[in-house]
């Protein structure tokens, strides 16, 4: 049978000492940079003087602030999933069921909020609707008023707000994928069969996009849970989820026991999510016929068409590009109008203390982290994926979780594990450049892998096996063969990389050195600080961040779709 | 009175123009086949039919009401969709028992109906199984019955049988049309298979490239294509040239063919049609009295078909034609000669129009 002889290539493959050098480099980083230092957080939480200790995690539940971090954590999550998807599913059903020009590239648009770095999204809707943004600045001009009349800042409203503009796209996507994918003529047989418009969504459609409805929200219930950035940026001090928690009992109260059991909270409670998640996602893979995009599309014709479709991309305009136009339009707006005076200043260090320095220069260190972690990202993340591609069986089945284990790991868990672990022998990196660059490895690489597994995979051995009879030697296979296949994969992984490393802002702000601050850093610093020349200087570098990133993003999609297949 | 009538029909696609000037009309209890080639607009007609498209130009009147303003829900038609568009969150029973729930009947008598349904498709005991589950014939059946349950007042099948292979769809090309008789609901049936068209259509309407070719009954379709394209649609090759004499009949290759059967072109050329069935080899001596044209020429080809042969033949004017002759031929051989007299009842003249129904 085939199957036999797929199956002999791979086997005999990872045992060359060739394959376990390589299933070897990833397994040690993964060992010093991963498993030690939660192995770190899991004995910081356990044990006490040496001894098991279970009073740290029973405090979580029997105090009544910390009960309150994780109710509070849990009902803010399950209200942005809601909001997200009550907003959200209509434009999910007229991406899916509507051809229209611009349809793709709205729809390309429609996830860069959702690969902004937090702090970028928090300054966005603070620009828009803070009590210095352009919105109240307006009706205090329009109306002379002397306070600001919406008074949003440090109110829950605000990380609503934030949590549905980055996950728009989740539930767009995923849903409109599968309702895309729903054979019209299954609805279209409800009505011959005397169904009402209405009853046919409520009996036929609404249960066959339900596991994708599920899943979808699952996943936005994730990220929203551990919600970090935007919490810390736009909820004040009033507000605490588990992570900003984590972040406070560190670093603020050097409560590392606290922390810790927090973050094993955080961690266990991430690990059951995602298998819930991986649960539903399968259940939506099962009962949809495949189907081609072009039949289930239909053209605007009728009036009736033209008004939802036009209401809808106005709708995703407003939503999605206000909060970033705000921003951008602040970044110009000094106190006498128009200026150029926050970008001019970028290189000029206005707090004159140790913890400040001009804004260049975090954004040089950005630049060079980010580049690091695009080098080391690909060095962790090919021979991972190389090794996944070719481990079958059970071999693979232990490989894929472990080795994809960090993206279950929030990056604030990663922070904290760092400090804790790594800052005292064996391995002590406290005032290492290096630290920054490693933590943003750790989470850019499953990336990596992601995009570069499935075009390895998607090589059939008979390729491979045809150019060896036609003489090709292993070396030559790989070379003539299999690199200019997943060369635009590992472009991609690598842009994925570089966009990750230069906005992650949570495992960051636990490792970074005062005087080695990333742009995410400086951009919290300078929000945190009074002051216009400070305000304006942190809309004019989150503006020069989230161009970086959606620039990085655009390029990734238009990588991706080049292909003209795959994925 | 026509239970049905589809009047001047008209639609396009993005400037593109599918259907034009369709019509036809249905007697009750009748199923008419809507026969064409894939891309001929016959799945389009249907679904306008339905109320799933809307028309351009022209009508659909059933039972004397035009049912422009009449959607797809109220109209009690039933459809059976091409690949069935089967529930999959519902099991078979849950499928069938659809369109009955739909009209909220009470659940004794949806599950009565539901249970005879079932029963007339032979699928007793797969009640609760899961659509997914079930091969491409169990599917059909399923698709059938949930279609009839509801008792459609018309009922429309796209490809029936399409998806399933040879074998399978000969014998439900037979149970088809005998629940279609039982029930005896009016049908109109599309589908580019003339053999199926053939056998369960009571008249055929042959669109091609968006309009009607011809609308006749199965064998007068066969019989008497009208026009070249729908003769080689139908699988009919053996046409010949031919001027009408002035004395009567045609002149062709084969000399003087007596008809009585002559289209009123006035350039006088036409084209005829030789049935594959309506040859047999001369046996010596009987050119003379059979009174039929006689084909001489070379054998190119012979394929053995079980019942008999398939001859193809180029004659002495290198016109290839194809004959289907009943076995066995000894004295035949690729290459070698032959003599076939032809039966003057499988010659027909092409009309050069549409012909009237």
């Amino acid at each position: 049978m085939d199957r036999g002889l797929d199956r002999r290539g791979p086997e005999v493959a990872i045992k060359t000492p060739y394959s376990i050098i390589l299933a070897a480099l990833p397994l040690l980083f993964l060992g010093a940079f991963f498993f030690y230092p939660l192995a770190s957080i899991l004995l910081q939480g356990l044990m006490q003087d040496g001894h098991w200790d279970l009073s740290g995690p029973a405090r979580l539940f029997s105090h009544r602030a910390y009960a309150g971090v994780i109710w509070f954590t849990t009902w803010q999550a399950a209200l942005s999933t809601v909001l997200t998807l009550i907003i959200a599913l209509p434009a999910a059903y007229v991406f899916a069921r509507y051809r229209f020009a611009g349809r793709n590239l709205l729809l390309s648009l429609t996830a860069i909020p959702f690969v902004l770095p937090s702090v970028v999204v928090a300054s966005a809707f603070q620009a828009l609707l803070g009590s210095r943004g352009l919105v109240n600045a307006w009706l205090m001009d329009s109306f002379s008023l002397t306070r600001a009349p919406i008074a949003l800042d440090h109110t829950i409203w605000f990380i609503l707000m934030a949590h549905v503009f980055y996950n728009f796209t989740v539930i767009v996507r995923i849903v409109g994928s599968s309702w895309a994918r729903l054979q019209p003529e299954i609805s279209q047989a409800a009505r011959m069969l005397g169904a009402t418009p209405l009853r046919c969504f409520r009996e036929v459609t609404l249960p066959l996009i339900m596991p994708s409805v599920l899943a979808a929200s699952m996943l936005v219930f994730i990220f929203c849970f551990s919600s970090f950035g935007v919490i810390l940026l736009l909820g004040g001090p009033r507000f605490s989820t588990i992570e900003v928690e984590i972040y406070r009992q560190a670093v603020h109260l050097f409560n590392l026991p606290m922390a810790s059991a927090l973050s094993l909270l955080q961690i266990l409670l991430t690990l059951a999510f995602m298998g819930t998640y991986t649960a539903l996602q399968r259940r939506t893979t099962v009962t949809l016929y495949p189907e081609s995009r072009a039949v289930t599309e239909r053209r605007v014709s009728t009036p009736r068409d033209m008004l939802i479709v036009g209401a809808t991309c106005l709708f995703v305009l407003m939503l999605l590009g206000s909060p970033l136009a705000a921003l951008l339009a602040r970044s110009f707006q000094g106190p006498g109008g128009l200026t150029l005076d926050y970008y001019r200043n970028l290189s000029v260090n206005i707090g004159q203390s140790l913890f400040f320095i001009p804004p260049l220069k975090a954004m040089g260190y950005s630049l060079g982290f980010a580049l690091s972690t695009l080098v080391m990202a690909l060095a962790v993340g090919l021979p991972a994926a190389f090794t996944l591609s070719r481990a079958s069986g059970p071999l693979g089945a232990v490989l894929d979780p472990i080795l994809m284990l960090p993206l279950a790991c929030s990056a604030v868990t990663l922070g904290f594990g760092f400090i804790i672990a790594l800052d005292e022998p064996p391995l002590n990196l406290r005032t290492s450049v290096w630290l920054i660059p490693l933590a943003h490895t750790l989470v850019a690489y499953p990336f990596v892998v992601r995009s570069v597994l499935p075009s390895l995979k998607g090589i059939p051995n008979a390729l491979k096996e045809a150019a060896s009879m036609l003489g090709a030697s292993p070396a030559m296979v790989f070379l003539k063969v299999v690199a200019p296949i997943v060369s635009r994969a590992v472009v991609v992984g690598a842009i994925f990389a570089f966009t990750i490393s230069i906005g992650e802002f949570g495992a960051t702000v636990f490792i970074a050195r005062p005087d080695t601050p990333t742009m995410p850093l400086a951009i919290y610093r300078f929000l945190g600080q009074p002051g216009d020349l400070n305000y304006g200087q942190a809309m004019a570098m989150s503006s020069i961040l989230m161009l970086v990133t959606a620039a990085g993003f655009l390029l990734l999609d238009r990588v991706r779709l080049d292909r003209g297949g795959g994925y | 009175m026509a239970l049905l009538t589809v009047q001047d029909i008209g639609k396009s696609f993005g400037g593109r123009p599918v259907l034009e000037g369709v019509s036809f009309s249905l007697d009750e209890g009748g199923i008419l086949c809507l026969l064409g080639p894939s891309g001929c607009g016959k799945t389009t007609l249907l679904r306008i039919i339905a109320g799933l498209e809307r028309p351009d130009t022209g009508k659909v009147v059933f039972a004397g009401q035009d049912m422009a303003a009449v959607p797809p829900h109220l109209r009690a038609f039933g459809m059976m969709f091409q690949e069935y568009a089967l529930f999959p969150h519902r099991d078979v029973s849950g499928n069938i028992a659809f369109g009955l729930r739909m009209q909220n009947l009470p659940g004794e008598l949806v599950a009565r109906r539901t249970r005879e349904m079932i029963e007339m498709v032979g699928l007793s005991g797969y009640e609760h199984r899961n659509v997914g589950e079930l091969s491409g014939g169990e599917r059909q059946r399923v698709a059938l019955a949930r279609t009839l349950a509801p008792r459609p007042r018309l009922l429309l099948l796209d490809e029936p049988l399409g998806s399933l292979d040879r074998a399978l769809r000969e014998r439900l090309m037979l149970e088809l049309k005998s629940i279609l008789k039982t029930v005896s609901v009016t049908s109109v049936f599309v589908t580019h298979d003339q053999a199926e068209a053939f056998a369960v259509a009571d008249s055929i309407a042959l669109l091609m490239e968006g309009h009607v070719e011809q609308i006749d009954s199965p064998e007068r379709i066969y019989r008497h294509p009208a026009s070249a394209t729908a003769a080689r649609f139908i699988g009919l090759r053996n046409l010949i040239d031919g001027r009408i004499a002035p004395s009567g009949g045609i002149e062709t290759e084969f000399g003087l063919i007596r008809t009585p059967v002559l289209p009123g072109d006035a350039s006088g050329t036409v084209t005829i049609l030789i049935q594959p069935d309506a040859a047999r080899p001369c046996a010596p001596g009987d050119d003379e009295k059979a009174g039929g044209p006689v084909i001489q020429g070379t054998v190119v080809n012979m394929l053995f078909r079980g019942r008999g042969y398939t001859l193809e033949v180029r004659t002495i004017h290198g016109t290839n034609l194809l004959f289907d002759l009943a076995g066995p031929l000894p004295d035949l051989a690729v290459g070698g000669g032959v003599r076939l007299l032809v039966d003057p009842a499988g010659i027909s003249v092409l009309g050069s129009g549409p012909s009237v129904y």
